[in-house]
């Protein structure tokens, strides 16, 4: 634009000041845009880089969940927000729509698993209580799938384990689950060392399978000879060995509990491989039981009362405990018209000594059978005896014993299971030996004892009248005569007192005389020293001193 | 040949932008006032350029600043992050109305509208339009006017910062969006600060001394 030169009419226009030239440039001031689009560009950059993936979580139910509110958290810490919550189209699920942090991305893999996180109370724990205030989260643990996902199927309660704890699961299987629940702890020596991760009923109903889950180090404790039992609540036993109540920690007793340990010998053995299948014993004296590989069955038909025998009972010989009861039954017997109980048991030769196991059950150097060792062993007396195991609850074992002195019996091999001889014993034993007691009180002339009793008794009573009449003319006539010659003799003492006294005249006259004495002594010792110089004076008589 | 309408520009003397002086050029080098001191020019120096730099600027920065959280609550309740229009949406949804009304104008309509009323000025100036000039004037005014009052929700998350800052309880912090808003409201009083209204009127000057028409009617409110 051309300026035009300026108007010379207006005189009072004062000229303008000259100064240097300024150094701003225009193109400075676009830094300010592109400044701002930098800003700009690297945000928008930034929120799609950061952009990290959506998934959906489906759940039973979505309570406590809000959109753009309840975030997911991996230890605690923020990886994501729910976006959305929709109800499936079935509407029997709700399908949680979350976005997750970029960099979790990697860790959403195929067994990723999610659940909310809501406060939980529970009798060993309270979890969660945070979120009474923050609201549910969504938790979760990473899985180690080598699939990425990006659908999953939340859980409905927190898993018992995440991923990042070390150990090993193994597979229990036992007759029922008790007291154990998921998240019940397993001991060692009372010790927590693992959870229990899964309970399961079998396919076929008939017992159910626990998955428990043993952290390292300990895990290597369970080995393949390991045994595991129900350690929930109070194991109260109450049999022929006596009264027993066994319990773990006091947890246990409240939330149950599953135990285990291996058995001493066994302890060098090599640790279990990874889901392993071990039995769950119902306590700790089963488990620990050494294992019976062989069993051998038996009977043996007792005429007594079977009360308090059961299904269980040991079989002991010689008091180690060999066998078990394994039915017990009633026989009608046409031939005496009697009944009789056989008793079946099985025998577990190996748990004695290995001698006799060997023996026993194998067909040894000698080629004797474990028929013919039995009959030679009955041939030696060997009998079964109902015993009694505990006086105080009356449970009855069945012993086997050797009793040379019996009649001589043999087994019957032609039964199934082979029958044992018998004898009778233990309680019933007793209760033949009371009863022949209690005839022979029988025959005793309990009536002539009494009679005769009766007499004594009288005749003393009439003694003791006697004794006491006697008592009573003591009291009356001898008592007062008595006290008589008490007062005299009393005064007689008082004579001799006096007469004792100092001052007495029988004191001085004694003085007197004994004065007298000394001197007549002196007088006669005079006379001695004289005698003693003229001896002759006894002739002559005394001569004159002055010859 | 004497200019249609005698602005200081067309008799060739520079008005000064802070006191109003006039004066003539100075023969050597850059004018300054003869009173102040300030800097002469006949027209604000690259003030199109400038209007419009600050204007892109701003343009950028307004997405950021309604798509960032202007506010990060935390609470006992959990963290939030509210932007302004989240704001808004709450404010509506929980039925106060009026408010969400107020704070959407103020915090989401009149920097936008202020933003386009200045890209009209200035493209229009600089494609020497004569399209409605009173009109333009008029919007100029009110955008100079309205400038000042587009920094509320900085105002308010400022205090609030300031205020709620019960550790464990609950805290309020700026968030970035509040820093990108923040600079388009300085970046649009920058622009409008940028822009020279003069220029509204120069090619409207020259039209009418070209096609010799008289001198400029007198508007009446």
């Amino acid at each position: 634009m051309a300026h035009r030169p300026y108007d010379t009419t207006i005189p009072e226009i004062p000229d303008a000041v000259a100064a240097p030239k300024g150094r701003w440039h225009l193109h400075l001031v676009w830094l300010v845009p592109i400044i701002a689009a930098l800003i700009g560009g690297w945000l928008a950059f930034k929120a799609v880089w950061d952009q990290g993936p959506t998934i959906t979580i489906t759940f039973r139910a979505a309570e406590g969940l809000e959109v753009n509110k309840t975030k997911i958290k991996y230890k605690n810490v923020d990886i994501g927000e729910v976006k959305q919550v929709m109800i499936s189209e079935d509407l029997t699920q709700v399908i949680v729509t979350a976005e997750m942090s970029k960099r979790f991305s990697p860790y959403l893999r195929d067994d990723t698993r999610f659940w909310i996180v809501r406060p939980r109370i529970a009798f060993g724990q309270v979890s969660g209580l945070g979120t009474l205030f923050s609201g549910a989260y969504i938790g979760l643990d990473v899985g180690s799938s080598a699939e990425a996902r990006r659908d999953f199927q939340g859980l409905e309660a927190p898993p018992v384990l995440t991923g990042d704890v070390a150990g090993r699961q193994f597979i229990i299987k036992g007759p029922d689950q008790g007291s154990i629940d998921v998240g019940t702890s397993v001991y060692l020596r009372r010790v927590p060392v693992g959870q229990v991760l899964a309970a399961n009923l079998d396919q076929d109903g008939a017992g159910v399978t626990l998955t428990v889950f043993v952290e390292a180090p300990y895990d290597r404790f369970v080995t393949g000879n390991t045994r595991f039992w129900n350690a929930s609540g109070i194991d109260v036993t109450l049999d022929s060995t006596g009264f027993m109540v066994q319990t773990q920690s006091l947890a246990t007793i409240v939330l149950g509990g599953i135990a285990f340990e291996t058995p001493d010998s066994t302890m060098a053995m090599e640790k279990a491989k990874e889901h392993t299948i071990f039995h769950l014993f119902e306590n700790r004296a089963q488990a620990m039981k050494a294992p019976d590989k062989q069993a051998i069955r038996f009977a043996a038909s007792f005429t007594e009362s079977l009360r308090g025998l059961t299904v269980g009972s040991p079989v002991e010989f010689h008091g180690i405990s060999v066998g078990e009861i394994t039915s017990i039954g009633a026989e009608y017997d046409a031939h005496t018209q009697t009944y009789h109980f056989p008793v079946e048991f099985s025998l577990h030769p190996d748990r004695l000594a290995r001698h006799f196991k060997n023996t026993l059950m194998r067909e040894d150097d000698t080629g004797l059978t474990t028929k013919d060792k039995i009959n030679a062993l009955v041939e030696h007396g060997l009998r079964a005896q109902l015993n009694t195991g505990s006086l105080l609850t009356g449970q009855l074992f069945v012993a086997l014993d050797f009793f040379p002195d019996v009649e001589t019996a043999a087994a019957d091999w032609t039964r199934d299971p082979p029958e044992l001889p018998t004898i009778p014993g233990g309680l019933s034993g007793i209760e033949r030996n009371l009863s022949n007691l209690a005839k022979k009180l029988g025959k005793v002339p309990f009536d002539a004892i009494a009679t005769d009793v009766r007499h004594t008794l009288q005749s003393m009573r009439t003694t003791l009248q006697r004794t006491e009449h006697l008592v009573q003319r003591v009291d009356e006539q001898l008592l007062p005569t008595a006290l008589a010659t008490i007062a005299e003799s009393k005064h007689a003492l008082q004579s001799v007192e006096r007469l004792t006294a100092s001052d007495s005249p029988i004191q001085q006259d004694a003085r007197e005389a004994m004065r007298q004495l000394g001197r007549a002594s002196q007088s006669l010792q005079t006379l001695a020293d004289y005698l003693d110089r003229h001896p002759e004076a006894l002739i002559r008589g005394r001569k004159d001193d002055n010859p | 040949m004497t200019p249609a309408i005698p602005t200081a520009k067309a008799l060739g003397l520079y008005s000064c932008h802070t006191c109003g002086l006039l004066s003539r050029p100075s023969r050597r080098g850059d004018s300054h006032c003869a009173r102040c001191g300030t800097p002469l020019h006949l027209r604000k120096p690259h003030s199109l350029a400038r209007a419009m730099a600050f204007l892109v600027a701003a343009y950028i920065l307004y997405v950021p600043a309604n798509v960032l959280p202007l506010m990060e609550t935390g609470s006992l309740f959990g963290a939030q992050e509210n932007t302004i229009v989240s704001g808004v949406a709450y404010l509506w949804t929980s039925g106060a109305w009026a408010l969400a009304a107020i704070v959407f104008i103020a915090s989401v309509l009149v920097p936008l509208l202020k933003l386009f009323a200045l890209t009209v000025l200035v493209v229009t100036a600089w494609r020497r339009s004569t399209w409605r000039p009173y009109q333009r004037a008029k919007v100029y005014r009110m955008v100079e006017l309205v400038g000042r009052w587009s920094m509320l929700d900085i105002y308010v998350v400022a205090v609030l910062v300031a205020l709620v800052q019960l550790r464990p309880l609950a805290t309020i912090t700026a968030g970035p969006g509040a820093i990108a808003f923040g600079a388009v409201v300085v970046l649009s009083m920058l622009s409008a600060r940028a822009f020279d209204p003069r220029l509204i009127w120069d090619p409207v000057h020259e039209a009418r001394s070209l096609d010799g028409s008289p001198s400029i009617r007198h508007h009446n409110p």
